[in-house]
């Protein structure tokens, strides 16, 4: 899962004249009209260099999401309760990582390695979803982690399954199919506490109440804010605006919560009738920035759990990398 | 004793052994040398813990058992019957590996044997499940076989994971005569001793293969105790971590 908290890189002036002097403008009119036409740009054609810096960037922090994302979750596998709330909750985190590895291979298609991208992200250089970076406290977060978040995903890459960039495209069809069953079980087991006895209620408003602020961050900083989007919404990298994502995300979802009889910490979020457009106290966007640059509860414990995977299991990577005789027969 | 005492018996060890194994195999999740080990792991984990699940429903509808969930995530430790094999922390990945291959062949050798028992609900959940299993033991010959042929470390690793696992693989097979007799008079099963000489085999001609050496098994000591409810300091924090939820309050929905 993955939102539109992605802060697009901001060029270095410099090198970003230099690389457009260097693009052909014959051929980036080209580029630019195939794009218009609603074509898909495939590995091999001929794409601007900006197209593909940003391109590795968003793809790659939406990798690294996915196989983050599936450790807030996955730290409830094994306390999560009865054989049914298990095997869903085994088989999504599952699909994180599959989606994890669709997303490294689509990326590796622009020419950058998975283990490149891997060590951008231990290093701190490459980022991931801010809202990983907030623990899960109780079970009543897994199913508002499931229930909502996956929601707020499949808002954010829907659209992006309209983008420009082929592989980019086809990865994420399949992810959005996966994606919706994942918001179906997270929706149940948000059901069945919000029905549930006084203490599975209580529990699941006090995880709305503490995921609630994360997750009016998920979509991005305002739209008044962000900078140099446009020639990414030329080029279909960029698909919708935040504010318009957020605002989908607020319209399909809070009326949901609300028929719960649950309540959400802002007494702003009403919805303007005449517009359709919701109107919500602003999150804490110096927090988000302070957690995106590692100042949030749980960067730190994220990032030493796939230092932990990195290292006891670097000796298998390499082992893979050097046999002294190759297994060719198909194993099945 | 009578036969379905017996057959509850057996059942219960083959549920606790799978549903521990399946935990342990989840514990992976995130953290898997490479992230297709990852998913393979946590497919692995849904499997035994279904098989766990599916066992614990035929002992709930056939044998008179409770409820399976409060039959799994309720009881005190020493009612599981689990062998000390499963609750053994992951360790690293050279152990986990070599102990979902010993256990999987294990487990693929009772069900191949359980298509043929006189207990019929068992007939059914045996041809299913073989067939799933097969893909366990397909992924750890491949993984162990590979290791054993990419250099020195992996090669090493490999041999003292088998040391470490092989006595307690052998606890799988812990008899339980009184139950054993009545089990293979009643063609149920053809027990412990019969299955064990199998596995031997079996693991035998795949470790060949890979170079690997098999400790002889006249010269180890079996890590029994399991099947009797001994189990190892291991199995109660993870019991207590598995029910933590639904122990909370057992008679809700959740």
């Amino acid at each position: 899962m993955y939102g539109g908290g992605y802060i697009f890189d901001e060029p270095n002036k410099r090198q970003l004249n230099e690389e457009q002097l260097h693009d052909d403008p014959e051929k980036l009119g080209e580029f630019e009209a195939r794009i218009a036409r609603g074509e898909k740009i495939e590995p091999g054609d001929w794409m601007p260099s900006e197209y593909r810096r940003q391109l590795i960037r968003l793809i790659e922090q939406h990798a690294h999401s996915e196989i983050i994302g599936a450790l807030p979750e996955g730290t409830w596998i094994t306390r999560a309760p009865g054989f049914k709330r298990k095997l869903a909750l085994i088989a999504k985190v599952q699909d994180e990582i599959g989606h994890g590895q669709l997303l490294y291979n689509a990326a590796e298609t622009l020419g950058k390695s998975r283990e490149a991208m891997i060590n951008d992200l231990l290093s701190g250089k490459s980022k991931y979803s801010n809202v990983f970076n907030y623990p899960a406290e109780t079970w009543a977060d897994v199913t508002v982690i499931g229930f909502l978040i996956d929601a707020a995903a499949i808002v954010n890459q829907v659209a992006n399954a309209k983008g420009s960039y082929g592989p980019y495209c086809r990865a994420l069809e399949r992810i959005c199919y996966e994606e919706s069953f994942h918001l179906k079980q997270g929706h149940d087991a948000f059901i069945e506490l919000a029905t549930g006895t006084p203490a599975q209620r209580a529990m699941v408003q006090d995880a709305l109440n503490r995921w609630w602020q994360p997750i009016m961050h998920f979509f991005g900083p305002p739209d008044k804010n962000s900078v140099h989007s446009e020639k990414l919404m030329q080029w279909k990298v960029k698909m919708a605006s935040n504010d318009d994502m957020r605002n989908q995300f607020l319209d399909a979802y809070v009326p949901k919560i609300w028929d719960l009889g649950l309540s959400l910490p802002d007494e702003n979020l009403k919805k303007d009738p005449a517009t359709g457009k919701w109107a919500y106290s602003d999150p804490d966007w110096d927090l988000f920035k302070k957690v995106i640059n590692g100042g949030g509860p749980c960067n730190k414990e994220r990032l030493d759990v796939r230092k932990w995977a990195e290292e006891h299991g670097r000796w298998v990577r390499k082992a893979l990398m050097n046999p002294t005789e190759k297994t060719t027969a198909p194993v099945a | 004793m009578t036969r379905n005492d017996a057959i509850s018996q057996l059942l219960t060890a083959m549920a606790d052994d799978s549903l521990i194994q399946g935990h342990r195999n989840s514990e992976w999740t995130g953290l898997g040398p490479i992230m297709e080990e990852d998913i393979a792991f946590s497919s692995m984990a849904q499997d035994k813990i279904g098989h766990a699940w599916a066992l614990y429903r035929t002992l709930h509808e056939n044998l008179g058992g409770t409820d399976p969930d409060r039959f799994a995530f309720l009881r005190g430790e020493k009612e599981y019957k689990c062998c000390h094999f499963v609750e053994m922390p992951n360790g690293e990945y050279d152990f986990s590996l070599m102990r979902h291959f010993l256990f999987d062949h294990a487990e693929a050798i009772r069900w191949e044997q359980l298509q043929q028992s006189s207990f019929e609900p068992l007939v059914p959940l045996a041809r299913k499940l073989k067939g799933e299993i097969k893909y366990h033991t397909l992924h750890a010959n491949a993984w162990i076989t590979q290791l054993c042929r990419a250099g020195e470390e992996s090669y090493a690793r490999m041999q003292s994971a088998l040391n470490t696992c092989f006595p307690l693989a052998l606890g799988i097979f812990e008899p339980n005569p009184e139950a054993e007799q009545l089990l293979t008079a009643e063609k149920v099963y053809a027990g412990e001793a019969a299955l064990r000489a199998q596995w031997m085999d079996r693991i035998y001609n795949i470790l060949a293969v890979a170079g690997l050496n098999l400790p002889d098994e006249n010269e180890v000591t079996p890590v029994y105790g399991g099947r009797k409810g001994y189990h190892t300091e291991y199995l109660q924090p993870l019991l207590d971590e598995m029910g933590y939820v639904f122990r909370l309050d057992p008679e809700a929905v959740w």
